[in-house]
């Protein structure tokens, strides 16, 4: 099998995206002063998640990855979330 | 290599040759996935040694009411003890670990797995996390006491070593998780040219489904067993009400992983007995998609289903009746493949050699472990039978009945690949018929006892339930006299045994194209493969 080669990808792109970042810890810790009600835990794991994929993609290089390596993560997520959701049904209506 | 390989013209393949180092040291430092597959084997059943003594001295103070020959605290030892070696060590790393190992890469047409590296590592873990359970019973304030589940608020306060066995778990789980990756990365990069997806034998198919959910719900585990140990030792509060938390958040973490731990042991007993039956039933496998298709569905709904552990827990309703539904949803594909098989049966050329009979017993005890799960699956009945006796006669006729039965099937099946040497068929038999006997009387005895209402994990009992549970101690017995047989069977047959040669059943699977035991690189030249596993109507099996 072929080694992938590597995707060269500009510092232009790396600095973008880590003001991109530091722009969304901003708003984070802006967000946090407003009162929202349950909006807010919205809100934060939102744009943390937002966050995160830009590190994946970005950082990690998983944009420049093959197909199946986005839906192994996809396939991961949303086990997560399923776990979590699931959870609910119980702490939501006791 | 440092050893000449023409010298011994009959070296008996991968137990003889290859090899960094001689002796021991070419054992316990071999990235061959063969020789980790055995160093799995002799560990995990040495463990399951240890964990089937446990067990009968369990039913030996359980042979009259009052206390006989332990303690009430050494009881809750014994049990937790045997749970926690009996899941961990041996069920959990027993299929994926020891067969996967050995026959995951041949039956894709490789000569190792991706990592091999990372696969010693794992074994390595293994034994290290082993060591630290052993450890745990001798040090701190003695074995833990809590019940293989670690449920809090208990083994938050118990005196018992507890943060040191959960710890052991820990480093268990991510033995799995690298095994897990390892055999995902497996199938998806090494398969041998014509092994597509279609003709994957329906094992790897098990193997491929239970690797993902070593990979997403073991770390599920870790989380929870870090989490007790942080409540214990710095008093976190997490699970304690008294200080903001919730005791029922730490059932659910554990089941989000244990729930779909089971299905980490029942699946690849599912896949061996897929490849078992075709190959003695001289036929195609009926319905490969339903049965490849059914693993990978009961892998993502079994992990959707660990409420049912909860019924009684002070869960919500809501909760209850949407985990209630999920759990009726498993027995969907789970029926699929028992169907498949019957259906596979039918007008079959069928053999009763071993490996078969073990393959059909199986099917018998995990339709009967399988049905009464369903009557713990209705919340209603779940209510009235919850913590009896007839949850842990279930249990054990799903993996002890089930996975552990097809164990000692692929055991068997395998056997001459392994070592090149068949044992004695009619002494597996009869110790096959005697485990079987010994089986039913043991376990359903309980299930009985169970609805009568006898609870589990009590050491005492009224004298009411005396006489079932004389019948179920001596069953014990008989399961034991059988698995003893058994073993001293396979042993002898190891090292005395007859040539068994490259393919004494007739299978039409990779590993039957190599000769016994396999070489150390398993394949020459990587083979191409132009026909399916179970083409039984085209091909005829090869070294017949």
């Amino acid at each position: 099998m072929n080694e992938p080669s590597h995707a060269v990808v500009s510092y232009r792109i790396f600095i973008a995206v880590w003001l991109l970042l530091l722009a969304l810890t901003a708003v984070t810790v802006a967000v946090s002063r407003v009162h929202l009600g349950a909006l807010n835990i919205w809100a934060a794991l939102g744009i943390a998640s937002l966050k995160s994929a830009l590190v994946i993609f970005f950082f990690m290089h998983l944009k420049y990855e093959q197909r199946i390596f986005k839906i192994f993560l996809l396939i991961t997520l949303v086990t997560l979330a399923l776990f979590i959701g699931l959870t609910f049904f119980d702490v939501l209506y006791r | 290599m440092t050893q000449p390989t023409t010298a011994n013209a009959a070296s008996r393949g991968f137990l003889t040759e290859g090899g960094k180092y001689p002796g021991l040291l070419g054992w316990i430092f071999s990235t061959d996935h063969k020789r980790i597959g055995l160093l799995y084997m002799y560990s995990v059943l040495a463990f399951f040694l240890v964990g089937v003594t446990l067990g009968v001295i369990i039913r030996l103070e359980l042979i009259a009411p009052g206390e006989t020959i332990v303690s009430a605290q050494t009881y809750n030892a014994l049990f937790t003890v045997h749970g926690v070696i009996m899941i961990f060590l041996f069920i959990i790393p027993g299929f994926p670990a020891i067969f996967g190992n050995l026959f995951l890469p041949i039956h894709i047409g490789a000569n190792d797995v991706a990592f091999p590296r990372l696969n010693l590592f794992s074994w390595w873990l293994y034994m290290a996390a082993a060591a630290l359970i052993l450890i745990s019973l001798f040090t701190g304030g003695g074995p833990p006491d809590t019940g293989w589940t670690f449920y809090v608020p208990f083994s938050a306060q118990t005196t018992t070593n507890v943060p040191l066995a959960a710890f052991g778990a820990f480093v268990l789980g991510f033995s799995s998780i690298l095994t897990g990756i390892n055999f995902v990365t497996t199938v998806h990069r090494l398969r041998a040219p014509g092994v597509y997806w279609g003709r994957l034998t329906l094992f790897v198919w098990s193997l491929y489904a239970t690797a993902w959910v070593q990979i997403l719900a073991t770390p599920m585990l870790a989380i929870t067993l870090v989490l007790l140990i942080l409540e214990r030792l710095l008093g976190a509060g997490l699970f304690d009400p008294g200080s903001g938390g919730d005791p029922i958040m730490f059932q659910h973490l554990f089941w989000i992983y244990s729930h779909p731990a089971v299905y980490i042991m029942v699946l690849p007993a599912m896949g061996i007995v897929s490849d078992i039956i075709p190959v003695f039933a001289r036929k195609p496998v009926f319905g490969y998609w339903a049965i490849a298709f059914s693993s990978i569905g009961i892998a993502s709904a079994g992990s959707l289903v660990w409420g049912h552990h909860m019924f009684v827990s002070g869960m919500s309703d809501m909760a209850i009746l949407v985990f209630s539904l999920l759990t009726f949803i498993v027995a969907i594909p789970s029926a699929v493949k028992v169907f498949n098989w019957v259906a596979t049966l039918y007008k079959g050329s069928i053999s009763l050699d071993p490996p078969m009979l073990f393959a059909l017993t199986f099917i018998f005890l995990f339709s009967i472990g399988g049905l009464t799960g369903l009557i713990l699956g209705s919340a209603a009945t779940d209510v009235h039978v919850h913590d009896t006796n007839f949850v842990v006669g279930h249990f054990h006729y799903v993996m002890f009945g089930g996975t552990g039965f097809a164990f000692f099937g692929a055991m068997h099946y395998w056997f001459p690949k392994i070592y090149g040497r068949m044992y004695h068929k009619k002494v597996a038999t009869l110790a096959w018929g005697i485990m079987f006997t010994g089986f039913n009387i043991l376990y359903f005895s309980m299930m009985i006892l169970g609805l009568r209402g006898m609870p589990r994990r009590y050491y005492d009992y009224l004298p009411e339930y005396t006489d079932l549970n004389r019948v179920a101690t001596v069953g014990s017995w008989i399961l034991v006299a059988g698995l003893l047989l058994m073993f001293v069977n396979l042993i002898r047959g190891a090292r005395h045994g007859a040539e068994a040669g490259g393919n004494p059943w007739g299978g039409l699977t990779l590993e039957w194209t190599l000769p016994s035991p396999p070489p150390a690189e398993n394949f020459a030249t990587i083979p191409v493969v132009d026909h399916g596993p179970y083409d039984y109507d085209r091909v005829s099996p090869p070294h017949e």
